[in-house]
């Protein structure tokens, strides 16, 4: 059994689809990523998996049980958590009030989980009492991804973590995940820095409209030379 | 009741629904047709009452005005003097949020009621302006017929502006506002334009309504009762509709009327006071309205936004 | 300069007035997403509702606080309960009309049970204190008292309590909050029951300054809304400092010009806020 699986989705706003027929999951112990051209609907798949776009048939399951079209709190206390692309922090609140924050639904005290944010990101704890709105841009995905560490997640799903990061930060955010991976955490991204995305992952899956065009793992998409073409830049 | 008495009060009635139904038209240009948000109508109507009254009325020693000036020029003072008004709020809160235009309104209207209670040189202050004759040394009853000639002027000027292309950007701003600033329309001009033109409609009914009543004074505005009124009529009629904006004055001014029955039906030691009664009822209304039926009676018919079910 | 200070006394006053006011006004506008018309016309309520408290149980004022600051509290979970919840969800802009309807229906029925003339909760007329040249009447310190009591109570639930993080949250960001599990509407009724509740606080010291009378709410909306937006949208701590400084400047300008025109300064600095720095003192959700 997967730990979270799509299938025959068909999902989309008012009444337009913009998912068709999309399948897709994750097992417990992988990193899955989705690449694709601009509009592929990458983000709306995600998204709709995590119950923030209507899904008109089709179903979602995570761990056998069925979660489509739940709402975002019942998907967070199951375990699964969620990094949008942008404004993915409180910037009026400090980093330490975002962690908090993170695990609102859990009970117990805060301090272990927040520990064992600030030893994947001592970043973090250098400036725990600084207001997010200020940071950086890679300090503030380091944020965003803390947050959702809190609820300690089962799965974690990442539109877009790099984007807008220089080389450097975009290598070492592949390396975290990785590493927080190891740690027993699914992770299922949407990328567009697809080369080292796919060198990362485990598998990944190729969107285009909408709709299933590849899925394989990721060295053997790296090696197709028409995925290569269509979406891989020099 | 008598037939003599019964025509009288129907001549009364449809004074008021006529005066009220250019201010709805007016609302529906701003909320409507734009989703401009206009808590200060009793401001506008005030600048035109007062307006007209000054320029309309006898001279008189303890204020400025009293130019005894013809009717029509009063009424064109009216208009032309809630311009530079409507521009200033417009102008500030254009680009802004509808809540922005909102708080604005509320102030703007303030400030107009103070400074005509204030400023009595002018205004006469609470003392208000008598002697405001009826044109043409017309009856009530003759001076329905020039109400009712402004309600049509002012509904075929609405009606005209909502077909032609101006109209069009309107509700295009309204309905899709990103899509058609990305057409490259200036947004902010077409949403003042449209916020001064209600404005003046507005104007315009407040200078009615000072000839029909004869005097004005800061009493009469009773901002709050007037503005909400008005809002009521648009709402329950149909917002963005100019047929449910009149059609709106005449069902709430008839509910409104017969508030006054109702109050008087319930002992007053029960309710306290008959008006506040009336406008609690009204409120009431209103949100009932609100939360069953927001699109009013006669619902603007919409073409569906592409994709969107219907 | 004695005319200065005496000044800046009722300025802070009235502005401790406003800062209550103001910091659930911009709650509600930060957390919901819309100016609430009504936010006056809780203050007027809450008075009364002390006022009920006062005349019939024989206590004190201050005694009456905390019971008009829970009923109002209460009266506004109800209220959008009852009608803003079901229109949030269908036209978020028929929310401004509610409201408005909302502040007439309250307004009415403060006149139907209570009556429209002017009111007080003390009789007689309360012996001003000499501080050198200046006057503060005995009630002034209890206000600003009571008034930053509030204060440091609603400064320790937004940074201390769940829930008060919980409400800063959405306030800065709807969307990651519900993506983060907050639930919406349980931080939504808090946000009602404080709102409400510093607003009948607001109400209640405004009465015991000047006197009750049904549209004392509303009067004051505007200086209200000044503030939230001076502030920062959805920043209490910037509506505070928000109330603070138009109360000030309104008591201040009766230097130059009539007092008459005191909301007119409110709206003026405002409108410049609006023109000049539309993201408040302290940058808010615009």
């Amino acid at each position: 059994m997967s730990l979270m699986s799509a299938e025959a989705l068909y999902a989309g706003y008012g009444g337009v689809d913009i998912l068709r027929n999309l399948h897709l999951r994750v097992e417990a112990d992988e990193i899955v990523v989705i690449i694709g051209p601009n509009g592929a609907g990458k983000s709306t798949a995600m998204k709709a998996m995590f119950g923030l776009v209507p899904i008109r048939s089709g179903a979602v399951s995570y761990r056998g049980e069925t979660i489509t079209n739940q709402p975002a709190e019942r998907m967070v206390s199951r375990g699964i958590a969620y990094v949008p692309q942008e404004a993915n922090v409180f910037p009026s609140l400090s980093v330490v009030e975002n962690l908090e924050l993170g695990a609102y639904v859990l009970r117990g005290p805060n301090g272990p989980r927040m520990e064992r944010v600030f030893e994947i990101f001592p970043r973090l704890k250098e400036r725990r009492h600084q207001q997010a709105g200020v940071m950086s841009g890679g300090e503030r995905q380091m944020v965003a991804m803390g947050r959702a560490l809190m609820v300690e997640p089962t799965l974690l799903m990442l539109d877009e973590p790099t984007a807008g990061l220089s080389p450097r930060l975009i290598d070492e955010t592949f390396e975290r995940i990785r590493g927080i991976n190891q740690l027993g955490i699914g992770v299922l991204m949407v990328e567009q820095n697809a080369r080292q995305a796919l060198a990362a992952a485990d598998r990944g899956y190729v969107l285009a409209t909408g709709e299933n065009r590849y899925e394989d793992t990721g060295p053997a998409l790296l090696a197709n030379p028409e995925v290569a073409e269509m979406f891989l830049g020099g | 009741m008598d037939m003599a008495g019964l025509s009288a009060y129907a001549v009364f009635f449809l004074s008021l629904v006529g005066i009220y139904a250019i201010m709805a038209l007016g609302l529906n240009m701003q909320w409507g047709m734009t989703g401009q948000f206009n808590i200060g109508i009793a401001g506008f109507f005030a600048v035109g009452a007062y307006t007209t009254a000054i320029l309309t009325s006898a001279p008189a020693e303890s204020r400025v005005g009293g130019f005894d000036l013809p009717f029509l020029v009063g009424l064109a003072g009216s208009v032309i003097a809630c311009i530079p008004v409507a521009w200033l709020v417009g102008r500030i809160t254009a680009r802004l949020r509808t809540d922005y235009l909102a708080i604005a309104t509320i102030g703007i209207a303030e400030i107009i009621r103070l400074f005509f209670v204030n400023e009595s040189w002018l205004s006469n202050g609470t003392r208000g302006i008598p002697g405001i004759e009826k044109p043409f040394g017309l009856s009530n009853n003759g001076y329905l017929l020039i109400i009712i000639a402004f309600v049509a002027l002012a509904w075929l000027l609405v009606e005209i502006a909502r077909r032609s292309p101006w109209g069009r950007v309107l509700r295009a701003i309204r309905d899709n506002e990103p899509a058609t600033a990305a057409a490259g329309k200036d947004i902010a001009r077409f949403r003042l334009q449209a916020f001064i033109t209600g404005s003046c409609l507005m104007a315009l009914g407040g200078g009615l309504y000072a000839h029909f009543v004869g005097f004005v004074s800061p009493e009469a505005f009773r901002p709050l009762y007037g503005t909400f009124l008005v809002w009521v009529m648009l709402i329950a009629g149909g917002s963005g509709n100019n047929l449910g904006a009149m059609l709106g004055a005449l069902v709430v001014w008839l509910i409104w009327s017969s508030t006054e029955m109702i109050a008087g039906l319930v002992p007053t030691a029960l309710i306290g006071s008959e008006s506040a009664f009336r406008v609690f009822l009204i409120g009431v209304l209103l949100q009932i309205i609100l939360v069953s039926r927001p699109q009013g009676l006669l619902p603007e018919k919409r073409p569906p936004m592409p994709g969107e079910k219907r | 300069m004695i005319e200065i200070i005496q000044l800046l006394i009722n300025g802070i006053l009235l502005g401790s007035i406003l800062a209550l006011g103001a910091v659930g006004a911009t709650m509600i506008f930060g957390v919901l997403r819309f100016a609430h018309f009504a936010h006056g016309d809780f203050m007027a309520i809450g008075a009364y509702f002390a006022l009920t408290v006062v005349t019939v149980f024989n206590l004190p004022v201050l005694a009456a606080l905390p019971v008009a600051m829970l009923l109002t509290g209460g009266l506004a979970i109800l209220i959008d309960q009852v009608v803003y919840r079901r229109i949030r969800r269908v036209q978020p802009v028929i929310l401004l009309i509610a409201s408005f309807a909302t502040a007439l229906v309250l307004r009415s029925f403060i006149q139907m049970v209570w009556g429209s003339s002017n009111q007080v909760y003390q009789v007689g007329i309360q012996l001003p204190w000499r501080i050198g040249p200046f006057t503060l009447k005995p009630d002034h310190l209890l206000i600003f008292a009571a008034a930053a009591g509030l204060v440091l109570i609603v400064h320790l639930f937004l940074s201390r309590t769940r829930m008060g993080k919980a409400m800063r949250a959405m306030s800065d960001n709807m969307d990651l909050a519900l993506v983060t599990g907050i639930p919406a509407n349980r931080v939504i009724m808090w946000t009602w029951a404080i709102g409400g509740a510093l607003a009948a606080a607001a109400g209640v010291f405004l009465g015991m300054d000047t006197r009750l009378h049904p549209v004392m709410g509303w009067t004051l909306l505007l200086p209200i809304f000044a503030a939230t937006i001076l502030g920062g949208i959805g920043r209490p701590y910037g509506a505070i400092l928000g109330g603070l400084v138009i109360g000030c400047a309104m008591e201040l300008s009766t230097l130059v010009i009539p007092g008459a025109y005191k909301p007119a300064v409110a709206f003026a600095i405002m409108v410049a806020t609006l023109v000049f720095r539309p993201q408040g003192i302290i940058k808010g959700n615009a």
